[in-house]
């Protein structure tokens, strides 16, 4: 997977990181049962920062983004997402959830809808935008994922690559301050892994903050601004990418890494 | 070593071959009869079987339509008529006790000269289920949909309009409460006030304010007292009115029993259970007998309305069930779809979850309502006249005492109609969805 080429050069003029933190996570915890998922999570992220979260399965990297927009409950530590502190405050979760994109592995696209009703869907209920007003926006987020002429057309017409763009720009249509990628490719053929990352590079580069979950190391090069390792429900090593990935400093990241750039 | 092809391997065609028709075994009713009546032995022995059951059935069925009799007055008569024209001991239906009470039978004792009140109901049932049916139809429809049930109970029942009216109005003051009181404080004050503000009003404004207007302007049709209702009409209102509210009760209790919240989830659970687990006539004798205990003295409580309560709480519980199916069916993520956009809870349920839930479920939905207006006829056991209660009735009658296929035959072609007909609605609604979203 490493081999992914990113055949264009990444315009980097408006990935810049503020000193204004968008999510501040400490000593989160979170437990399924008995089983401690996550331990002792602290992580700041700072407005405009492009993170990658990367990790063999079960190292608790999707729980860990899940938990940020609530999906997932946490059990100790706080989690403060814009100033505002994740709590069972129900009006809070929304308002989060509401700032807060977010892409799911199997896209999760509402079958029952067309494409452009997916992506008013939210702006009309939740924002109360006119309809008129969020059939524009879609149309224009639908361009900039390049599938405009899909607005009609139902989520089982499209190819996986396609559904997946839908999401994002279905996501986009909130106007969200941070957007989360839960392993968004990992579903794809190779071919459409790649017009989905072109999309998300591109967001990148307007300055959108991002913490994805993948394994495209392509892309955590191209683009990162941080690369996260998780093991056992720890970060166990973060760095920038050039230093994660030419000087590994734990043992477990130099074994993972060795194990899916190896081949 | 030596060329093991015996033959060249190149290979070039010359003259391209015409275009020819398949082998006589091959095509048209030839190939159909093949393949589909005699492809083995056995079954051309259940092909050959079947075809001698139909024609066992036929010919035995055949005489006794063909050699009916339409117009008599009596079994007796019918006897005669048959005798005259086509021989004694033939068999024959005596299709006139149809002709001569198929009023009765429709009916039941409604006043002979307001026959039409339950005509015109049908035809605003019927105008009113159209647009909710069929999406097709212009949406402004709905709002007769709206206004339809008070409609259909001034027709029926009559008496002063100014009753329903009041009682349409109690669910306009519910509205009212809930728009303005989530204007000042929290979702649940709304929902609570939008139910407490219509009881009140219901319970200590509707009455004088009717009896003051009945006063002022004594409008309406003559009153038709419940126990006249009987008949096809009687099941039709049973049945009809128990499919409409058991819809919405079955949804909430199927999202109740999902609920993570204990006390709401525990009582689903237990309502639909006990429900279910006691047969239907159970729950009508309580209807009959217990009913009357729980309410304050002197109120007279309409048997036919308590009928409807238990006709839709017993099949809201299967409803319930059905539609768990449904939302159980389909996968998380469109949960967190929906809950990752910010939607809220109702939202999420009403866009979301229950179109594609309920879709799932449109065979199991229908298939309960099918079932919940034939239970209907066991209303005869606690002295509702149903069309089977009235076949009594007919036969107890000394001019058609002794008849009784023809009865039948006549209520069961009622009953399937109205249940063919959902039926085919059921198929219809599953292949336009399936065309629309795959």
């Amino acid at each position: 997977m490493s081999e992914l080429a990113i055949d264009r050069d990444i315009d980097r003029s408006h990935m810049t990181v503020s000193d204004e933190v968008a999510i501040q996570i400490d000593q989160m915890n979170k437990w399924f049962g008995t089983f401690h998922v996550l331990r002792d999570i602290n992580l700041t992220v700072y407005r405009g920062e492009r993170i990658v979260i990367c990790g063999p399965s079960g190292s608790g990297k999707s729980t860990l983004i899940r938990c940020i927009n609530r999906l997932e409950e946490h059990q100790a530590g706080t989690i403060m997402v814009d100033g505002t502190e994740l709590s069972s405050d129900l009006k809070n979760i929304d308002k989060i959830r509401s700032e807060v994109g977010m892409c799911f592995q199997h896209f999760n696209l509402f079958p029952h809808l067309t494409i452009l009703e997916n992506c008013t869907l939210a702006p009309i209920w939740v924002r109360k935008t006119p309809k008129k007003e969020a059939e524009e926006t879609a149309m224009h987020f639908l361009e900039k994922v390049k599938i405009p002429e899909q607005a009609n057309k139902y989520p089982g017409q499209l190819s996986g690559g396609q559904q997946q763009r839908v999401a994002i720009a279905r996501s986009l249509c909130m106007k969200p301050r941070i957007m989360l990628f839960d392993e968004p490719t990992s579903a794809l053929d190779p071919e459409m892994i790649k017009e989905v990352l072109d999309t998300m590079i591109e967001l990148a580069e307007e300055g959108m903050t991002m913490l994805c979950v993948t394994h495209e190391m392509g892309f955590a090069q191209a683009v990162a601004n941080r690369v996260i390792f998780m093991d056992q429900g720890q970060i166990v090593e973060q760095n920038e990418p050039k230093e994660f990935f030419n000087n590994p400093q734990s043992d477990r990241t130099k074994l993972f890494l060795s194990q899916i750039l190896g081949h | 070593m030596s060329d093991t092809n015996a033959q060249s391997v190149s290979f070039v065609r010359d003259k391209m071959l015409p275009e020819s028709a398949p082998p006589t075994l091959e095509r048209g009713v030839v190939k159909w009869i093949r393949e589909n009546l005699f492809s083995s032995i056995l079954n051309s022995v259940l092909t050959l079987g079947s075809i001698y059951v139909i024609y066992w059935i036929v010919a035995h069925l055949y005489p006794w339509l063909a050699n009916s009799v339409w117009y008599a007055s009596s079994l007796n008569e019918c006897r005669e008529i048959r005798d005259a024209t086509v021989g004694p001991g033939v068999p024959s239906a005596c299709f006139a006790v149809i002709t001569d009470r198929w009023e009765q039978l429709l009916f039941g004792f409604y006043p002979n000269d307001a026959y039409w009140r339950p005509v015109m109901a049908l035809v605003a049932f019927l105008a009113a289920i159209a647009p909710v049916l069929f999406v097709s139809l212009p949406r402004k429809l709905l709002w007769f949909s709206a206004a339809s049930p008070f409609v259909m109970f001034s027709l029926l029942w009559g008496g002063s309009i100014w009753g329903p009216i009041t009682l349409a109005v109690g669910f306009g003051v519910g509205y009212a409460a809930f728009v303005l009181l989530g204007r000042v404080a929290g979702a649940l004050v709304s929902v609570l006030g939008s139910i407490i503000a219509p009881v009140l009003f219901w319970m200590f404004l509707a009455g004088p304010i009717a009896g003051a207007l009945t006063a002022v302007a004594p409008i309406g049709l003559p009153f038709v007292e419940s126990r006249s209702f009987g008949g096809f009409t009687l099941s039709v209102i049973i049945g009809v009115s128990g499919i409409v509210l058991s819809m919405p009760l079955g949804i909430l209790l199927a999202l109740g029993r999902q609920s993570d919240l204990f006390i709401i989830n525990k009582v689903s659970v237990a309502f639909i259970e006990v429900i279910r687990g006691v047969p239907l006539i159970v729950w009508l004798f309580t209807a009959q007998l217990i009913l009357g205990y729980f309410l304050p003295p002197g109120t007279t409580f309409d048997l036919t309305l308590r009928v409807i309560i238990m006709v839709t709480l017993f099949s809201s519980a299967y409803i319930a069930e059905v539609v768990r199916g449904g939302l159980a069916a389909l996968p998380k993520g469109q949960y967190e779809g929906a809950d990752s956009l910010g939607l809220d809870y109702w939202q999420s349920m009403r866009l979301i979850i229950l179109p594609q839930a309920l879709k799932i479920s449109i065979p199991g939905i229908v298939n309960t309502f099918i079932g919940l207006f034939k239970d209907t006829t066991l209303v005869v056991f606690i002295g509702l006249f149903d069309p089977i209660g009235l076949s009594n009735a007919i036969r107890a009658s000394t001019d058609w005492n002794g008849i009784y296929w023809e009865l039948f035959v006549f209520i069961g072609l009622l009953f399937f109609i109205f249940c063919y007909s959902m039926g085919r609605y059921s198929l219809f609604l599953e292949r336009k969805l399936q065309r629309e979203n795959r």
